[in-house]
């Protein structure tokens, strides 16, 4: 009986084991040719870590540089040549405003959209709410014609601006936060209006503090699709190597001589992930409280 | 002061009438009750009180002021919800905070920062944080006041929602069912310190409530609201002992009033289950109905007392009370009779003789209306 159980259940976890591996085996290419020299990315050799030999770069010479500068162990040269070809902290800080303007300014928009289309009664309501629905079901792609030529008429094509503006009405935003708004009770916001709050107040004394969770998983899928987008970055930053944004930065260590030095350019795409990462297990701890929050009755 | 009056309200959701022509007179410090069953409207009378909701005709006076255009927070009420409706995010001493900042702070001196620069806010705070203490003190929360809502019992909740309101002190106070999401202990317990915190307090208190004991134990006077009318508005135990309406008799009492078709003869007299009552009423009717609570029903063993015999379906013990569900012989009818010690237990399917009291029981029409 007991066997027969575990038998039952190594089954289910054989498969989830499958399925957490084809998402974990790039990541883990990424960190291991990070790591090591050409050669043995080439000849697939090494481990994950590599030999670690102290060796000279050629393609490091090739550059300019002298050969004593060159000469160091492979997980070193790697990171050490990615920050020397491109500019990745400038890309990093790039991607940082980019994905925090942007959530903010659809924070600044969403909370008092979703707040009337939750609590509030007009005419039309229904109306609103259902071409807030119909949005959701326009992908970016179709519109990012006209949306460049518009911003192209305003001369806004390569500034931040341009990266910004297209993003801040986040109709999922709406959708999501207009859903917990509705399971806030009205008796909250019926309280907050006996004490004498007006309804830009509620929406930022009482109903941004109770909706943190909510926005927290807004956050994530706002971030992470900002930070790792690369179509519309590429259409309006045409370029200013100055604006780009870490994706773009990654296309850097593609093309040119040294096209097929693996190395340098997978520590520029780890140093790129590491953010997300950090911040998504920061966040881990808050996001799942959210989820199971109970503190409104 | 705190007289409150409504004028003639009406209010409508849609093609649905919640309110029609509501007259309401409310004496300063008096707790009144608002008790009705769900959806009678009780809810939404209250929310025309505070501003929460506009009437769509009709006027609501306050201190003689017509308040028909003033804004929720400018009437000077203060309300406790259902849910408490707390701020779950601040703690209880910014909760109790809140509203008397909202009232007393300028714009300049609520902003953060730059608010703790403005001179005259100093004194403010000084005497919120005088009221807020005062408040806490009396609700016996003191030691609770750094906790937030989300780490309090039901019951500390309720005094922190009790505090908000009070920390105002309004001319009124606005309660929406505050006991009902409570254990039963608790209520009762709560129901008494709410009566004194009213007489400590001696200002109006509103209290809508479906629960009659709460009407019946707390209440001044109680305005019993049915389908959106107001049916009878006085004292409970008038209330209880005096019905206008044969609606009222039914809400009001717990197990139900019990109801009998009888005839009237043409002298006035009042016969029902073969028992001729001792008094004459005056009345054209043939028909009508007696109703009886069952307290004033007697369970005897007398032969010579006018009764009728009736067959025990179930037995309702309540500790203090035992009620006895009865089968009407000669009808299909089913009662509730109050057993009385001296009689003793009587076990299901005995048949009984029932007697009633002929000084309670009270006539009325077949359309609802009191005979008196």
């Amino acid at each position: 009986m007991l066997a027969r159980h575990y038998i039952g259940e190594s089954w289910k976890h054989g498969l989830l084991i499958i399925g957490a591996l084809i998402v974990l085996i790039p990541f883990y290419m990424m960190v291991s040719m990070s790591l090591k020299s050409q050669q043995e990315i080439q000849s697939i050799s090494g481990g994950l870590v590599g030999a670690q030999e102290i060796q000279t770069f050629p393609v490091c010479t090739k550059h300019g540089y002298t050969e004593e500068v060159c000469t160091m162990r492979p997980y070193k040269y790697n990171f050490w040549f990615a920050f020397k070809k491109a500019p990745i902290p400038r890309y990093l800080m790039n991607g940082l405003i980019v994905t925090i303007s942007i959530f903010l300014i659809q924070v600044l928009i969403a909370l008092p959209c979703s707040y009337a289309l939750a609590k509030l009664r007009f005419k039309g309501r229904e109306f609103v709410f259902s071409m807030v629905l119909f949005c959701l079901l326009i992908p970016v792609h179709a519109i990012a014609l006209p949306l460049y030529v518009m911003l192209a008429k305003a001369g806004l094509v390569d500034t931040y601006a341009a990266l910004i503006i297209p993003w801040t009405i986040s109709v999922f935003g709406i959708f999501l936060m207009r859903q917990f708004f509705m399971t806030v009770p009205d008796e909250l916001i019926d309280a907050a209006r006996m004490d004498g709050m007006g309804e830009y107040s509620i929406v930022w004394k009482v109903m941004l503090p109770v909706a943190i969770p909510a926005l927290l998983a807004f956050a994530i899928f706002s971030v992470v699709a900002h930070w790792n987008d690369y179509f519309w970055p590429r259409i309006v930053i045409t370029g200013n190597r100055d604006l780009f944004t870490p994706p773009l930065g990654i296309r850097e260590f593609r093309g040119g001589i040294d096209s097929d030095e693996f190395g340098p350019m997978m520590a520029s795409i780890v140093t790129v992930t590491i953010p997300l990462i950090v911040a998504f297990i920061v966040a881990q701890k808050r996001f799942v409280e959210g989820i199971t929050m109970t503190g409104m009755k | 002061m705190g007289t409150i009056s409504l004028k003639n309200i009406n209010k409508s959701f849609g093609s649905t009438e919640v309110l029609k022509q509501l007259s309401l007179d409310i004496q300063d410090g008096e707790f009144l009750t608002l008790v009705g069953p769900s959806g009678c409207g009780k809810s939404t009378l209250l929310k025309i009180i505070a501003g929460l909701e506009q009437q769509n005709s009709g006027d609501v006076i306050i201190d003689d002021k017509n308040v028909n255009s003033t804004r929720a927070s400018k009437r000077d009420l203060a309300m406790v919800f259902q849910s408490y409706a707390l701020y779950p995010h601040l703690t209880v001493r910014k909760n109790l905070e809140t509203p008397l900042k909202l009232r007393d702070y300028s714009f300049v001196e609520r902003l953060p920062l730059i608010g703790n620069f403005v001179p005259s806010r100093k004194e403010k705070k000084k005497s919120i944080d005088d009221l807020v203490f005062k408040t806490s003190e009396t609700l016996k929360i003191t030691e609770l006041l750094d906790r937030k809502p989300g780490q309090l019992s039901g019951g500390q909740r309720q005094r922190a929602a009790l505090g908000r309101a009070m920390v105002r002190e309004p001319v009124a106070f606005l309660m929406d069912e505050p006991l009902s999401n409570l254990d039963a202990a608790l209520r009762v317990h709560m129901r008494s310190e709410l009566s004194e915190l009213h007489n400590s307090l001696k200002t109006t208190f509103i209290y809508v409530t479906h629960d009659q004991a709460e009407a019946l134990t707390m209440s001044t006077r109680m305005a019993v609201m049915i389908d959106g009318e107001l049916l009878q508005l006085d004292t409970p135990s008038e209330v209880y002992n005096n019905p206008s309406s044969l609606r009222v008799a039914e809400f009001v009492g717990s197990p139900k009033i019990n109801t009998f078709a009888a005839q009237i003869g043409s002298d006035g007299s009042v016969e029902f289950m073969g028992i001729k009552l001792e008094r004459k009423f005056n009345t054209n009717s043939q028909k009508a109905l007696v109703a009886v609570r069952p307290e004033h029903l007697e369970i005897t063993k007398d032969s010579n007392k006018p009764a009728f015999e009736a067959t025990v379906s179930y037995r309702e013990n309540l500790g203090s009370d035992i009620f006895y569900h009865v089968q009407v012989d000669q009808s299909d009818s089913k009662i509730i009779v109050r057993g009385s010690p001296q009689v003793g237990l009587i076990s299901n399917g005995e048949t009984v003789r029932i007697s009633p009291s002929h000084a309670e029981a009270m006539l009325f029409e077949t359309s609802g209306e009191r005979i008196r």
